[in-house]
């Protein structure tokens, strides 16, 4: 991903920032500038709330290159409050006791790194609700 | 020091990474004594974390518990020596994550482990001088310790940020402060370097008990009190027994620094600790609590800091986990999975 690119998505990234059509409603991640319900172009930024369940996951043992630094991890898909269904990272997890249901919230985490000298990428993950003592 | 404006602790967050290694691990691996060690266990950061992405949650749970727009924000200012890059600041990503940006002051403060509480001093001018309506500054560290040097069994992660704001509903009201300095070689790293140097017991008499109690006796005298008028004292904690002794020397009861001293759990997260022992007193704390903290950073200096809890912390404290969540949100690790996440093995 070249800087810029990263530059344009940070935003959404760092925040899990979406987008709302006003005409229909609907809720977008990733944002979009055009509903992809009702084809609506009036659409407004969303901020969604981080909260979800697990709706499916998978660990990656073999990851692409630039993740190994995470190996062996959890992909999953998880369903928010709102509804969409979003892809990410399960962090701070026992990954033999992960579950499809689980509630998770969002964190923001590293998600690689380009080597030694190359920028940071950071961006949002899922963690277990943290239990309140 | 006093403000022109009356201002106070408007919300405050905390946080601690989940892995844990235990000091006597750390001395098995070394051939020590696992009886002779500072702490019980010291936190690790887990292989996807750094200070910015600590500096992120605790700035957050401090936002949830002021309750305010981040757009309100003045300032967002991060303490640490474990910057992720040299050079671009931790501080934009922070006020970037939290919404906060583009009309903000953001930036990076350095002074060893009391680099947070100069960015706090620096919080409460701008707020104090009405440059601001608030403004955060975070204390964070992911502390990195030569392998098997007195520092690798306290050199720990966490981290705590603060935003201050109008006395008026706030948590604490800002009763004064003081900055105590000099020019003190106990503890440095040069540039390139992967870890810091120190001057073993050098770092104790000349370097952290003569600030912490210089800064704290200054700072009673101007305000007119004795240091155990306090309820709480919260000293820098870079291990568990310095802070008690700087207890004892200073007249202060020992009950009233065991509820804010958490390095014997977690160790010692630098810029983060004495924020972190702050925020565990604000989650205990009652109404009209008088609140004394004190951190140390190398180099060497002390800012202590006095404070009045008010009736808002009851509320606002349930906003956001508290210090003990995230203790006692722990996973062991042993030595080898602790070189891996804190990358001492190098390829």
């Amino acid at each position: 991903m070249s800087v810029p690119r990263h530059w344009r998505e940070s935003k959404r990234r760092y925040r899990l920032l979406g987008t709302k059509c006003k005409s229909c409603k609907k809720l977008h991640y990733p944002p979009r500038t055009v509903c992809s319900s009702c084809k609506s172009r009036d659409l407004e930024e969303y901020q969604f709330k981080g909260k979800g369940n697990i709706y499916s996951y998978t660990i990656i043992r073999n990851p692409p290159e630039g993740y190994t630094f995470c190996r062996p991890y959890a992909a999953a898909l998880v369903e928010l409050e709102e509804g969409e269904i979003v892809t990410a990272q399960i962090t701070d997890c026992d990954l033999d006791h992960l579950e499809i249901g689980m509630p998770v919230e969002v964190v923001i985490r590293k998600l690689f790194a380009y080597g030694e000298s190359g920028i940071i990428v950071y961006g949002y993950k899922f963690r277990p609700i943290l239990p309140r003592k | 020091m006093k403000t022109i404006k009356d201002i106070g602790i408007y919300g405050y967050g905390a946080y601690v990474p989940m892995y844990r290694i235990k000091n006597s691990d750390i001395a098995r691996v070394w051939g020590n004594d696992p009886e002779r060690v500072p702490v019980k266990e010291k936190s690790v950061p887990g292989p996807d974390e750094d200070a910015c992405t600590i500096a992120c949650e605790a700035s957050k749970n401090a936002l949830l518990r002021a309750d305010i727009s981040p757009q309100k924000l003045g300032t967002v200012w991060v303490g640490t020596e474990s910057k992720p890059y040299a050079v671009k600041p931790t501080a934009t990503i922070v006020a970037e994550y939290l919404g906060a940006t583009p009309s903000i002051n953001a930036a990076d403060w350095e002074f060893a482990c009391k680099a947070g509480t100069e960015a706090l001093q620096g919080a409460i001018a701008y707020v104090g001088s009405g440059m601001a309506e608030y403004a955060l500054a975070v204390g964070v560290d992911t502390a990195q310790g030569q392998p098997s040097d007195a520092l690798e069994y306290t050199a720990a992660a966490g981290g705590a940020a603060f935003i201050m704001g109008p006395s008026e509903g706030s948590l604490a009201e800002y009763e004064g402060s003081y900055s105590f300095v000099t020019d003190t070689p106990d503890f440095w790293r040069r540039q390139h370097e992967h870890y810091p140097k120190h001057a073993s017991r050098f770092t104790g008499v000349p370097a952290y008990f003569s600030h912490i109690t210089n800064a704290t006796k200054t700072l009673c005298n101007e305000l007119q009190r004795e240091p155990n008028d306090y309820d709480y004292v919260i000293f820098h904690q870079p291990n568990a027994k310095f802070p008690m002794a700087a207890a004892k020397m200073l007249g202060v009861d020992k009950e009233k620094v065991i509820p804010g001293l958490i390095s014997p759990y977690i160790g010692n997260t630098y810029a983060g600790s004495a924020m972190l022992g702050l925020s565990a007193v604000l989650d205990v704390a009652k109404p009209d609590d008088l609140v004394l903290c004190v951190s140390y950073g190398s180099g060497a200096g002390s800012d202590a800091f006095s404070f009045k809890i008010t009736d808002k912390i009851i509320e606002a404290r349930e906003r956001a986990p508290n210090v003990k969540s995230y203790i006692a949100r722990r996973v062991g690790i042993d030595y080898a999975m602790y070189a891996r996440y804190r990358e001492k093995i190098r390829m």
